[in-house]
């Protein structure tokens, strides 16, 4: 099992590595959020420096949602779909496959994001432990979701619509615990960056075992 | 194992619509058969049916052996399906994206060589992008990935289109091969003349059913 | 012949037409009850008054949830070994979380309205109104899954699937939310002094919430049928489509 995931996860880096575009279009467009951030708050750097957590991870939603629907766009685009289905390949390996690979592919997001939202909000890192480890829970959190909702909303006319719309509300807990975890490391917030970041580590684990045992549901036609 | 694909009164709905209705075929291991019939009689439904893609509604329905209203799942293995589309990742280059299908069915690389080979596709054009190739080129490198996986059942629909008459040659040596190690084919297609020579069998579809067999070979 | 039940068999059953009177009539008690006989608060005075559609609407939207969610489990486990394929279980689903988002809906509506009275503000970043907004949104795209056209099997499986994970999230929403607030907003969730609820105030209340059961019942087991009466179409016309590509012997394809 666990070489199909690689295999699937792999698969899915090569087409990033051959038409790069987490790193030439998705990456740009969330560090130009990021920009945007700035003329809606006024370029205050106070408020800016309070709201970077949560600036970041909307941020990261973005970008991220974005890579979601091209990771099954690419399954669909050419009934890859059907390869699968006909393929040894199980459902759960098929669910852990693309979420490592989205997983991946969000670290890069963020290690453009991250940079970029130290640099023009003027942050500093109190506790780069909690930062890892937050940042770790919540691209695992989203990623798990994301694909979850990814294959529901894969190969449906009005897939650009729908997924953000399922999506969403259902990482509204991870965008909060995300942004408050973060706020503790950036030192702006006295609070339980701990314990955040956990309830990221619970989201996490309870999508990749709903997605595991659901995901064969999901991908038969008929 | 007499028969491959054998199907008795088989009704298969997709979207709504009765695409099979009433079919019964049987057919026996190292055939060639080429489904003819204008478009929407049933054609690719009944490849997909085969590939156990549509649920059979009623009637009785085995593939390989296995009972399709049971598990429908279970002959997958055996079979490799090149439908209308070609099930490529474009952004791939050629021999990266066979690569990835024959470590899924458990292939060697030198697979993929020799599969590159088979359907003529130059040495020069492995290391392109998909999305470079011309809807020929594509189309042999989607015959390709299903000559990977040593199929006992083939199914391909249309897959000369878009062929040249050099690609369809190929494509001809391929499944005479193929079906005289003991695979089966079937495959649909508009293109009467040029495959004559190749179809052991006619069967050709109409409403869903069948209209016309000229009987195994 | 049509298979499909006559209205005495579907949607006017001598069963549902005691239970819509019944609900009428309840609804009228219910606001007179709630707007004439049950005392002012002492503090907030005829706001109070909302409690009685506020309160049991969410917990109807919440109870409408739950069956959701379990049906759509009971879909998904018994849906191979069912004649019907367990669409009926599908068809409670989506049935339960149409009415649900309604009192959802209601919840919001009356919420904010209270707010406006009580806070002086529509909108506060409450613990429970935050929770029930993004449960109202997460079931509206739930309805929106199932209001795509797909096999009915397919869809059933695609919307049991999210009604799960929706389900499973209402506790990780509600307790991320609930602990944002109660950290670092303490002062704001004081909204004052609650109505403390005792004798005419708790009867009504008690009396409120049965009669939203009561309404929602009625609309739950009438979109039910709706549903069934859509399929039993789909399906007769589908069965006559089959029947006729049975019985054409050479004619056209």
């Amino acid at each position: 099992m666990l070489h199909e995931v690689l295999l699937v996860a792999r698969k899915d880096l090569r087409v990033e590595w051959r038409s790069k575009v987490t790193i030439g279009q998705v990456a740009p467009l969330a560090l130009l959020v990021l920009v945007v951030f700035a003329f809606a708050f006024d370029a205050n750097a106070r408020l800016l420096g309070l709201g970077a957590g949560g600036l970041f991870w909307v941020a990261v939603l973005f970008g991220g949602t974005l890579l979601i629907q091209r990771a099954f766009d690419l399954e669909t685009d050419d009934g890859n779909f059907d390869a699968f289905r006909m393929s040894t390949i199980g459902a759960p390996s098929l669910f852990l496959g693309k979420s490592l690979g989205v997983f991946i592919q969000v670290v890069l997001l963020e290690l453009v994001l991250g940079p970029g939202v130290a640099l023009l909000y003027d942050v500093r890192i109190d506790d780069w432990f909690l930062l890892l480890a937050a940042a770790l829970a919540g691209t695992v959190a989203f990623s798990v979701c994301g694909v979850l909702w990814g294959v529901m909303a894969a190969g449906v006319r009005v897939r650009a619509t729908l997924l953000p719309l399922l999506l969403i509300p259902v990482l509204a807990p991870v965008l909060l615990a995300g942004s408050r975890a973060f706020e503790t490391a950036f030192g702006v917030r006295a609070e339980a960056g701990w314990t955040w970041a956990s309830v990221m580590f619970v989201i996490a684990a309870v999508h990749t075992a709903i997605g595991v045992g659901t995901f064969g549901f999901l991908l038969e036609e008929g | 194992m007499s028969t491959v694909v054998d199907f008795h009164k088989v009704v298969a709905v997709a979207g709504g619509f009765p695409v099979l209705a009433g079919l019964d075929i049987e057919i026996a291991p190292g055939e060639i058969v080429h489904l003819r019939g204008s478009n929407g009689v049933g054609k690719t439904s009944f490849l997909r049916a085969c590939a156990g893609l549509i649920p059979i509604r009623a009637g009785e329905a085995n593939v390989l052996g296995f009972d399709m209203r049971v598990d429908r799942r279970a002959p997958r293995r055996y079979i490799g399906l090149l439908g209308h589309e070609n099930h490529l990742y474009t952004d791939l280059w050629v021999r990266e994206h066979l690569e990835f299908r024959a470590s899924v069915v458990g292939a060697s690389e030198g697979d993929v060589g020799a599969a590159l080979r088979r359907v003529g596709l130059s040495e020069r054009l492995w290391s392109v992008p998909i999305e470079r190739l011309s809807a020929g080129q594509r189309r042999r490198v989607a015959i390709a990935s299903v000559l990977i996986s040593r199929p006992q059942l083939w199914l391909l629909d249309e897959p000369h289109a878009a062929l040249d008459s050099e690609g369809r040659e190929f494509l001809d040596g391929i499944l005479i091969d193929a079906a005289s190690s003991g695979a089966t084919v079937v495959f649909a297609s508009h293109e009467r003349d040029v495959l004559k020579s190749v179809a052991s069998r006619e069967v050709t579809l109409r409403g869903g059913r069948l209209w016309e067999d000229s009987g195994a070979a | 012949m049509s298979q499909i039940p006559d209205s005495k068999h579907m949607t006017a059953t001598l069963g549902t037409r005691i239970l819509g009177s019944v609900a009428v009539a309840a609804v009228l008690l219910m606001t007179l009850l709630g707007l004439v006989v049950s005392p002012e608060d002492l503090v907030q005075g005829h706001a109070v008054r909302m409690l009685y559609l506020h309160v049991p609407s969410i917990w109807i939207a919440y109870a409408a949830f739950v069956l959701t969610a379990a049906s759509s489990v009971l879909f998904l486990i018994r849906s191979r070994s069912r004649a019907d394929g367990g669409r009926h279980h599908d068809r409670l689903a989506g049935s339960a979380a149409e009415v649900g988002v309604l009192f959802a809906g209601i919840t919001l509506v009356t919420g904010m309205l209270w707010g406006r009275v009580t806070w002086g503000t529509y909108w506060q970043w409450d613990a429970r109104l935050t929770t029930t907004v993004l449960l109202f949104v997460t079931y509206l795209g739930y309805l929106a899954l199932r209001r795509l056209p797909a096999d009915p099997i397919v869809r059933g499986r695609r919307s049991a699937v999210m009604a799960l994970i929706s389900f499973v999230n209402v506790p990780i929403v509600h307790f991320s939310v609930d602990w944002w607030r109660t950290l670092h907003q303490k002062a704001s969730l004081s909204v004052g002094r609650r109505p403390e609820i005792t004798g005419e105030m708790y009867w009504t209340l008690l009396y409120s919430t049965l009669t939203v059961t009561v309404v929602a019942s009625w609309l739950i087991v009438h979109r039910y049928r709706v549903i069934r009466l859509e399929e039993l179409r789909d399906e007769e016309a589908l069965n006559a489509l089959i029947a006729s590509r049975l019985r054409e012997d050479d004619v056209g394809n």
